[in-house]
């Protein structure tokens, strides 16, 4: 396996227009000729279908949902990052590039992240294009909020539900071009293989969820924007649905799995309540930007917050990052809260909490300018915790948000299978080691509507339409391949249930490679997350048939891949000697516990090839380079 | 809290359905409606039985997934919350709840509590955007919009897509849905040029799709979790009569 990157040579202000002037077309009279598949239908997805379909490919997409109009990008709450410098505060495609460099702590590649920067313009202006509601200003511009870890106010909204706005105009977009049968959609249509064919990715092979009927789809290109994977964790902000499935079986097809290792967690979350718990819900981040983070100065202090008085409180982040306070980046903020309730300062039931008051935003600006701002994240926090944040300061604490990681693909999105491209969260991205807020949201569109466009016709520029039918024999040695599965999977008939093995699994990951790790507890884990798919695939009851709506079955599907992506997470922190962003080895820190990079030896994108055996994937290492930002320790005090 | 559950089970689409009585013990008030639910499920699968189908995927109210009829009721007894977001201390300990699918002519049932919504997308489908091409926009300050013009556009916009709208409603109309996304794009600059057509297309489509006549009965915004207004709607019949009496060139003209 080789890695390279692709990245064009040039000014980087330049390579992407340049590269843009190079890379080949596609007559548009052969455009109808082939066929791209694109599962997923969330922002990174759902744009890059309909905008495929504009330039008259012909697409098929797939999601597991019933529409498209629900993939987990509807969740997103809190904005999108543009550098339009609107706001006249500084702001340049330059410095956006620069604090995503520096956020991602130096472990992304310069040349996409300059890409996406100035990609980011564009993007709101084709959603305003397409009628979504972005906040305006009295005068009818545009408006704007600041987010973490940035100095500037370059992030739009619409209230607290851009993800839903976004999307839902990626949705419509979509919808249109079905209508214009430029697009067929197969909602409740799960892909679980990806079929390689004289090593080119060839088409998928694909359950339907209502009838279980196992098929498959031919094309010239698949290009995946199946979302994050932090579903591994059990308990995190994803949908319930979300998984790593379709990138997975595509990494055991030939697919190398760049930084699995890499995963956010979001600082701002509503604390676990109970064993009983699905899924965490997240509070914006926007929130820091009026919300003042606090826990009390004194150990097993646990009188209630109206009571402690002001000189009793510690808000530590202010105390520490004097210049970004409670902006600081999510990693930084994260770590920061697990600091002081590991100190016994945490408060709530078991002391895995910490304040996020409002009390000084809502006497400076009033409480109905809050309730303008962040009425609904207020409106959800009291539904899940029936308690009023206008009057007692919301308890908040980090739960696993996003993952950095994900499959590697080159400066044209393509992975190390030629013709298999990945976009959005599902690949290992922009973000480096790190995620600034409302960058993902920028990310998704960015490749969806704009990189992946252009990369992909030049790469079917370069291949000649093939037939659309899937009569090679490697289709059906894998639809058999599925189908067998299936079966094992519902004839093992043991006793324990699916969510009792992943929620298990999330307990180890979360305990050894969460918000920090050490080689001892990822040792551990590498010990105990095998044995646990051993006994998954001895001792899980799978109920009902394959012939029918069976989500038991669905589940148990993405939690064996769970099983084994979790493995090759730990593995990758283990082998990781250093800590950058998110991932925070304790035994690399500095004295004021700041993660300590080792820019020497670890200035590289590990990527991951599947040998066919789980406990030996083969490191590659894609060294980066710094031409522009310069190696720092990264400082936001 | 313990509870008396009563669930539709129903084998497949077409296949005939009844209520199945099932016991939730010692269920927490903390929990929300669909953790209940798995824990139930949790429960029949240790016995061997097969857990109740159920659509379900943030559990933020936000994707439009859930969709249950509790206690007759779409959604719950809380107004303005989807299924997902409800909570057990909504309830009573001792209470009998009844759970059931979306009963609408539209939405044939899949299996159990889980519906077949396509004919939504189908109506946004026929008209439901604002044609914009990748790539050929302007610039996003080149047009003002005033704000309240944006705010009352964004109260039609968060429409979620459940289609409690059309359970709730006595003659199974998607006229809050269809009408959310018409005021949505109606009130903006952007959804001016092809106002009429996609007020009279998709309109047609919900007659096509096999949704009722609506009758004003406003059972659709006590249900709707987004609370989206019934006002809406005398702005689709408005948007719709105009484009049947006049070209679009005229009914863009008129904006307001
Ligand atoms: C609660 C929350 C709030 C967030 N807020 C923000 C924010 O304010 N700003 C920001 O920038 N980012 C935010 N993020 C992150 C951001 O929302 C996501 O990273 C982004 O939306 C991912 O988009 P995507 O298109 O890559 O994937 P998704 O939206 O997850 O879409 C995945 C798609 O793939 C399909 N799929 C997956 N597997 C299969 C399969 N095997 N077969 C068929 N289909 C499949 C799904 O059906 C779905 O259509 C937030 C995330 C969360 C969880
Ligand atoms: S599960 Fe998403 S709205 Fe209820």
């Amino acid at each position: 396996m080789e890695l390279n990157s692709k990245v064009p040579g040039g000014p980087i202000e330049q390579k992407w227009d340049k590269h843009r002037f190079e890379m080949k077309l596609v007559n548009p009279a052969n455009k109808r000729k082939y066929t791209v598949i694109v599962v997923g239908s969330g922002l990174a997805g759902g744009s890059t279908a309909a905008t495929l379909s504009e330039l008259g490919y012909n697409v098929k997409c797939f999601c597991f949902q019933d529409s498209p109009r629900r993939a987990h990008s509807i969740a997103a709450q809190g904005g999108i990052n543009a550098a339009k410098n609107y706001r006249n505060d500084g702001d340049s495609v330059y410095r956006l590039f620069y604090d995503t460099v520096k956020g991602g702590d130096f472990r992304s590649r310069e040349a996409n992240v300059y890409r996406l920067a100035q990609i980011s313009v564009e993007i709101i202006d084709q959603c305003v294009a397409q009628g979504v509601p972005f906040a305006r200003e009295y005068g009818g511009l545009l408006a704007n909020r600041s987010f973490g870890g940035a100095q500037v106010s370059r992030t739009f909204y619409a209230r607290g539900q851009t993800g839903q706005q976004l999307l839902l105009g990626a949705y419509q977009a979509l919808e249109k071009e079905v209508a214009r049968g430029g697009v067929t959609m197969y909602p409740r249509t799960e892909m679980l293989d990806l079929v390689v064919i004289d090593g080119r990715a060839r088409g998928i092979v694909v359950r339907d969820m209502i009838t279980g009927r196992i098929e498959s789809h031919a094309a010239d290109a698949v290009v995946l924007g199946t979302g994050g994977y932090g579903n591994v964790f059990y308990l995190s902000t994803n949908a319930k649905g979300s998984n790593a499935t379709a990138i997975w079986r595509a990494h055991k097809r030939g697919a190398a799995f760049a930084n699995p290792c890499y995963t956010q967690i979001h600082p701002t979350c509503i604390p676990v309540s109970g064993e009983y718990q699905s899924k965490l819900t997240l509070m914006s981040e926007s929130l820091r930007n009026d919300g003042r983070v606090w826990v009390p100065k004194r150990e097993g202090d646990n009188r209630p917050p109206f009571e402690i008085p002001e000189a009793e409180r510690d808000y530590y982040l202010e105390r520490r990052y004097p210049s970004f306070g409670n902006l600081a980046p999510r990693d930084i903020a994260s770590r920061s809260a697990k600091m002081v309730c590991d100190e016994g300062r945490g408060v709530g039931p078991g002391g895995r909490g910490v304040y996020l008051d409002f009390a000084d935003a809502i006497h400076r600006v009033g409480a109905e300018t809050i309730r303008e701002r962040y009425g609904n994240l207020f409106e959800m926090y009291q539904r899940i915790t029936d308690e009023n944040p206008y009057e007692v300061p919301m308890r908040i604490y980090p739960a696993v948000h996003y993952t950095m990681g994900g499959l590697w693909v080159d400066y044209n999105l393509m992975s190390t299978i030629p013709g298999l491209h990945v976009i959005g969260e599902a690949n290992f991205s922009d973000h480096g080691a790190n995620r600034l807020g409302a960058s993902a949201l920028m990310q998704g569109l960015a490749d969806g509507y704009f990189v992946l466009p252009s990369t992909v016709s030049d790469y079917l520029a370069s291949v000649a339409p093939a037939s659309a039918d899937t009569s090679h024999a490697e289709f059906r040695r894998l639809e058999a391949e599925v189908a067998e599965r299936t079966r094992t999977l519902l004839a093992i008939g043991g006793k324990r249930t699916v969510d009792s093995f992943h929620r298990e699994l999330g307990h180890i990951l979360w305990e050894k490679c969460g918000m920090a790790r050490t080689a001892a507890g990822l040792e551990q884990a590498l010990a105990q997350i095998p044995e646990l798919r051993e006994e998954f695939w001895r001792n899980v009851n799978v109920p009902g048939s394959d012939a029918e709506l069976n989500q038991a079955l669905e589940k148990a599907g993405r939690v064996a891949d769970f099983l084994e992506l979790g493995e090759l997470i730990c593995r990758d922190a283990l082998d990781r000697e250093e800590s950058c962003g998110g991932h925070f080895r304790e035994e690399y820190q500095t004295a004021d516990g700041e993660a300590k990079r080792d820019d020497e030896h670890f200035a590289y994108v590990a990527a991951w090839e599947y040998t066919g055996d789980l406990r030996h994937p083969r490191l590659h290492k894609e060294p980066l380079d710094f031409e522009y930002v310069h190696l720092a320790q990264r400082s936001y005090k | 809290m313990n509870l008396t559950l009563h669930v539709w089970r129903q084998p497949g689409p077409g296949a005939p359905g009844r209520m199945v009585r099932y016991q939730a013990a010692d269920i927490s008030p903390e929990m929300s409606f669909l953790e209940m639910l798995d824990v139930v499920n949790e429960r029949l699968m240790e016995t061997g039985e097969a857990p109740i189908a159920f659509d379900h995927d943030c559990r933020e109210g936000i994707c439009g997934s859930c969709s249950l009829m509790i206690n007759g009721v779409a959604h719950g007894p809380e107004l303005g919350t989807a299924s997902c977001q409800l909570h057990m201390r909504s309830f009573r300990d001792g209470q009998e709840i009844h759970v059931e699918p979306w009963r609408a002519r539209a939405f044939p049932v899949v299996k159990d509590l889980v519906v077949n919504r396509s004919a939504l997308d189908r109506i946004i489908a026929v008209g439901g955007y604002a044609s914009a091409p990748t790539g050929s926009a302007p610039d996003g300050n080149a047009t003002l919009i005033p704000k309240d013009a944006v705010e009352t556009a964004m109260d039609a916009a968060q429409c979620i897509g459940c289609g409690a709208c059309v359970a709730a409603c006595p003659n199974g109309s998607a006229s809050l849905f269809t009408a959310a996304k018409i005021t949505h794009l109606g009130l903006l600059p952007q959804g001016q040029p092809e106002r009429g057509r996609r007020a009279r297309r998709m309109v047609e489509q919900m007659d096509i799709e096999g949704f009722g006549q609506c009758s004003l009965y406003g059972e659709c915004q006590e249900a709707c979790p987004k609370e989206i207004s019934i006002d809406t709607i005398t702005r689709m019949n408005r948007d719709y009569l105009r484009a049947l009496t006049a070209p679009d060139r005229a009914a863009a003209a008129e904006s307001d």
